[in-house]
């Protein structure tokens, strides 16, 4: 038996939110490109995308190029930047699937270089192999301080990651390890350390031999004289691995839990293929739930850089910062919570809603109408036409019946308002504005 | 330095299912088969994903006329007793907080992280013990008898995963599966479906411990800040604008998409909760006292003004306006300052982060007391777990067991509940043994400050203990 391959017409519907899922909105004329290939073709080639190339132009904050490693902001503008610009989405999506699967929050000095050379090390591995991943990982420098590996020494076993690589990682909570696990797993994982602290922040980040605790541990039922890369493999070789990890990656692209028997052609997959990722992600952007299942809530990040790729324009904010972007709709780039990353049953509620308001004016902003400076706007559009006109604003997205028709509504009230003639156009180009925004946070805007 | 691994995320759903197929189970070998499920339980993964967090979340099926309305008729309720929920993230050092210095263990076990001797008051109900001197402001108010302390709160088989025995304290039991929070279920019981203010919460995001079944709850990141303004937006057209962002939103309470309902209820509760708030943008919140962080002696907060850059005090300060204006709140829910999960380096961030949420509780206590607030008015203070006995070697502390916990206000007794176990008889893993129960705590809550039925909120309640909570 095989993984369920969805078999309906694959038209622009589904390009248009598999686009989404796989990676962070269509650009113009993108929807129609990536239908003509099928289903198969859609998906392979985002799977092995071109050689990565950025296209559009660079944001320049203040005039000058971005200092990602330094400046307060610039790595979160620097990332948003890549997913606009990019060729190779769905990398870009991956990599940000491993930013919150092993959430590192930036500390010490070096606190924004550190996490920004592990993002390049979680793009390496975007599509690769979970093993390598997660053992690369384990020795990164961000992780290592951001979950004590560095205190972590023979005879004085901290446990801050051995718990995490077990419940947040590769097993899940309690997922067949004991506490007795957490603290032998410990004392396989020490031996890591660095030179010494600069104003560029810990460096010359290593192995050393002395301070691994060489003796016996048992750990998840085995006994040796286990390392760093012994606790990786026995993690990622244990029963509960497998459906742990394909359940969690299933639950980047598609809002609803996999059948049983989805899950286990899934997870024989993952294991015959010796943990490569890849397959395992083409298997669920050609599964018939991802299409004819319910819509997903985008991501912050993602609905971020959506609305930039539909503008077809690149950050040309010359007054962001970057620091103000993304924290009040509750996805800050570099950013995360805390190690469980966050928290996606919470991407929606009153509070991230306004942060995505806040998202969305700002990208809108740079193109606000003054009415000072449109004397000329048509002093007669109606509704349809305004709301046409703000929906080509951005990149016309498909919109519901029932938004269009609020949409009109809302069109008409604001004529019915300027009652006086001096109001006519002022109203009507302020109402461009407001139909923009009313846009794009609308419901449909938030799902995909 | 910080060591962080607190919180809840979309994993969330997958640790709690996983935990609850494999409690209970042996020990799984290698090689040996999982159970049927392994760790997946479909009903845990509908309700947290995201898609599907609607039936948590966004349940109501109210418009924005209809959510205004039934604000403004709670508004005319009167005053409500209210709750409000500080949560210390990471597992808070109960043993720092309280420090043990009579106990012949403590500076043994404590080499590098034991208060001096001489240093803080001592804990009039325990002689064995010593506020931190950092803890001053809530020894002051332990010294009014307006707070009680709880020195080892938790429950039997303690979990030492931050995510899983926070999940416990946020849905008040030990239950891996529980879709809704304990704070959630009262609303649910006593509240209703049109007035989304009732269940606060005043942070970036939702707390879980809030997420109701029926009626609607809300989250604002500042109660100052909680606007929907856009350039060149003005007059006739914003009011426009204001009335119609939760009417778009309504148009699809009726979708046959989850999805969309849970964005269209989100976008119309967002209207009711502008329409409470909004003002406070203009005119910001003017508070009898001064809070930790405030710029004037005037005690004006809002516009980001905190200590810190952290919003936790201006977040108080707020509350207790939107109290004062009779906002129609129940419940409120707040993260207090830092981040407690101290694995190394624990002196470098305790003190502050303790100092600022004990200055800002109290500052929140007084400006109650000065709006005459203060008799309808507890606070909990909770984190998942206390911290291990015996420091770890990087001069910070693993996940322990038994916890701190407070309740703040004129009408609690003051009276300890529970004991300092004693570092004598810690469990087998190193860590204290809790000597108070949180279910035990809640269904208190409930029956004495709520005066509810505690059986229709808390699983198995009548199994609990009470406590005498309220005078």
């Amino acid at each position: 038996m095989a993984v369920p391959t969805y078999s309906g017409s694959f038209g622009p519907a589904e390009a248009e939110r598999l686009l989404w899922r796989a990676g962070f909105g269509p650009k113009q004329g993108e929807i129609e490109a990536l239908a003509a290939k099928g289903l198969a073709g859609a998906v392979s080639s985002l799977t092995n995308p071109p050689r990565e190339k950025l296209t559009g132009p660079q944001p320049r904050p203040d005039g000058r190029s971005l200092n990602p490693a330094v400046t307060s902001g610039h790595n979160a503008l620097w990332w948003l930047d890549r997913m606009v610009r990019t060729n190779q989405p769905l990398v870009e999506r991956m990599t940000l699937v491993w930013h919150d699967w092993f959430a590192t929050r930036g500390v010490g000095p070096g606190k924004r270089r550190m996490p920004l050379e592990q993002n390049y090390m979680l793009r390496r591995h975007a599509l690769g192999n979970f093993r390598a991943l997660a053992l690369e990982v384990t020795r990164d420098p961000a992780m290592l301080l951001f979950l004590s590996g560095v205190h972590n020494r023979m005879g004085k076993p901290n446990e801050n990651y051995g718990r995490e690589l077990m419940e947040l990682f590769t097993l899940g909570a309690g997922n067949g390890y004991s506490e007795r696990d957490v603290r032998e797993q410990a004392r396989a994982l020490t031996g890591y350390t660095f030179t010494r602290v600069t104003s560029r922040g810990h460096e010359g980040f290593r192995y050393d031999k002395r301070r691994h605790d060489p003796g016996r541990k048992r750990i998840l039922g085995k006994t040796g004289r286990f390392d760093a890369r012994d606790a990786v493999d026995l993690a990622v070789r244990h029963p509960a691995h497998g459906p742990f990890f394909v359940t969690k990656l299933w639950s980047a692209f598609i809002p609803t839990p996999p059948e049983p028997g989805t899950l286990g052609e899934l997870v024989s997959l993952y294991r015959s293929r010796r943990y490569a990722v890849k397959p395992v992600v083409e298997a669920i952007l050609k599964h018939p739930d991802l299409y004819q299942g319910p819509r997903m809530v985008k991501p912050p990040a993602v609905y971020a850089a959506g609305l930039i790729r539909a503008l077809g324009d690149g950050i040309t904010q010359r007054s962001w910062s970057g620091a103000d972007y993304g924290g009040d709709s509750g996805q800050r780039l570099f950013d995360p919570p805390n190690v469980s990353g966050w928290d996606e049953s919470s991407w929606l509620d009153t509070g991230t809603f306004q942060g995505r308001w806040k998202v969305a004016r700002l990208i809108a902003s740079e193109y606000s109408l003054s009415p000072g400076e449109n004397r000329d706007y048509p002093a007669n559009e109606d509704g349809d036409t305004a709301v046409n006109r703000a929906l080509a604003f951005w990149g016309s997205p498909t919109l519901t019946r029932e938004t269009r028709r609020t949409l009109i509504e809302f069109a008409d009230a604001c004529a019915r308002d300027a009652n006086v003639e001096y109001l006519r156009t002022a109203y009507r180009v302020s109402r461009q504005n407001a139909l923009r925004m009313l846009i794009a946070t609308a419901p449909e805007s938030h799902t995909s | 330095m910080a060591l962080h691994c607190r919180n809840f995320s979309r994993t969330q759903f997958l640790r709690e299912a996983a935990a609850e197929a494999g409690r209970g189970l042996p020990n799984v070998e290698p090689g040996m088969p999982m159970p049927a499920g392994t760790g997946l339980d479909r009903r845990s993964f509908v309700l947290r994903s995201a898609g599907l967090a609607l039936s948590v979340y966004g349940g109501q099926k109210l418009g924005f006329d209809a959510l205004s309305a039934g604000v403004a008729q709670a508004q005319s309720g009167g005053g409500q007793r209210v709750l409000v929920s500080v949560f210390l993230e990471g597992g808070a050092d109960s043993i720092s907080i309280l420090a043990p210095t009579g106990d012949p263990r403590y500076r043994r076990l404590r080499p590098t992280l034991a208060l001096p001797g001489s240093k803080g008051s001592p804990f009039r109900e325990d002689r064995r013990l010593r506020w931190h001197p950092v803890a001053a402001k809530l020894a002051a108010l332990h010294a009014e008898g307006k707070l009680t302390v709880m020195p080892s709160i938790g429950y039997e088989g303690p979990d030492q995963s931050h995510f899983t025995s926070r999940h416990f304290y946020e849905v008040g039991a030990r239950q891996a599966n529980l879709p809704t929070g304990w704070l959630g279920r009262y609303l649910d019981l006593v509240g209703t479906p049109d007035n989304p203010l009732q269940g606060l919460a005043l942070n970036r995001q939702l707390a879980p411990s809030l997420a109701a079944g029926r009626n609607p709850v809300s989250a604002a990141n500042s109660v100052t800040d909680y606007t929907y303004t856009a350039p060149f937006v003005f007059d006739d057209v914003e009011r426009r604008l204001h009335q119609y962002l939760p009417k778009v939103g309504e148009a699809h309470l009726g979708s046959s998409d989850p999805a969309l309902r849970e964005a269209g209820s989100i976008a119309s509760d967002a209207g009711a909760l502008r329409g409470q708030l909004g003002r406070y943008a203009a005119r910001g919140v003017r508070s009898p006292v001064i809070y930790p962080g405030s710029k004037s002696g005037a005690g004006s907060v809002g516009g980001g003004v905190g200590a810190g850059g952290d919003m936790f005090p201006e977040r108080l300060a707020g509350l207790a306006a939107l109290l004062d204006a009779g906002v129609p709140i129940r419940v409120a829910a707040l993260t207090g300052p830092g981040d407690h999960d101290t694995h190394a380096q624990q002196a470098k961030s305790f003190g502050s982060d303790v100092k600022l949420t004990a200055d800002s509780l109290f500052a929140f206590q007084r400006d109650l007391e000065a709006r005459g607030l203060a008799d309808r008015v507890i606070v909990h203070v909770w984190s998942e777990f206390g911290r291990r006995a015996q420091e770890n070697g990087s001069k910070g502390t693993d996940h322990g067991a038994g916890g701190i916990g407070f309740l703040m206000g004129t009408q609690v007794r003051g009276k300890m509940i529970g004991e300092f176990p004693g570092l004598a008889k810690l469990d087998p893993q190193g860590n204290l043994r809790s000597t108070s129960d949180f279910r035990a705590l809640y269904s208190s809550i409930l029956e004495q400050w709520f005066e509810t039925d505690a059986g229709a909120v808390i699983p198995d309640a009548s199994r609990f203990g009470r406590y005498a909570l309220i005078k």
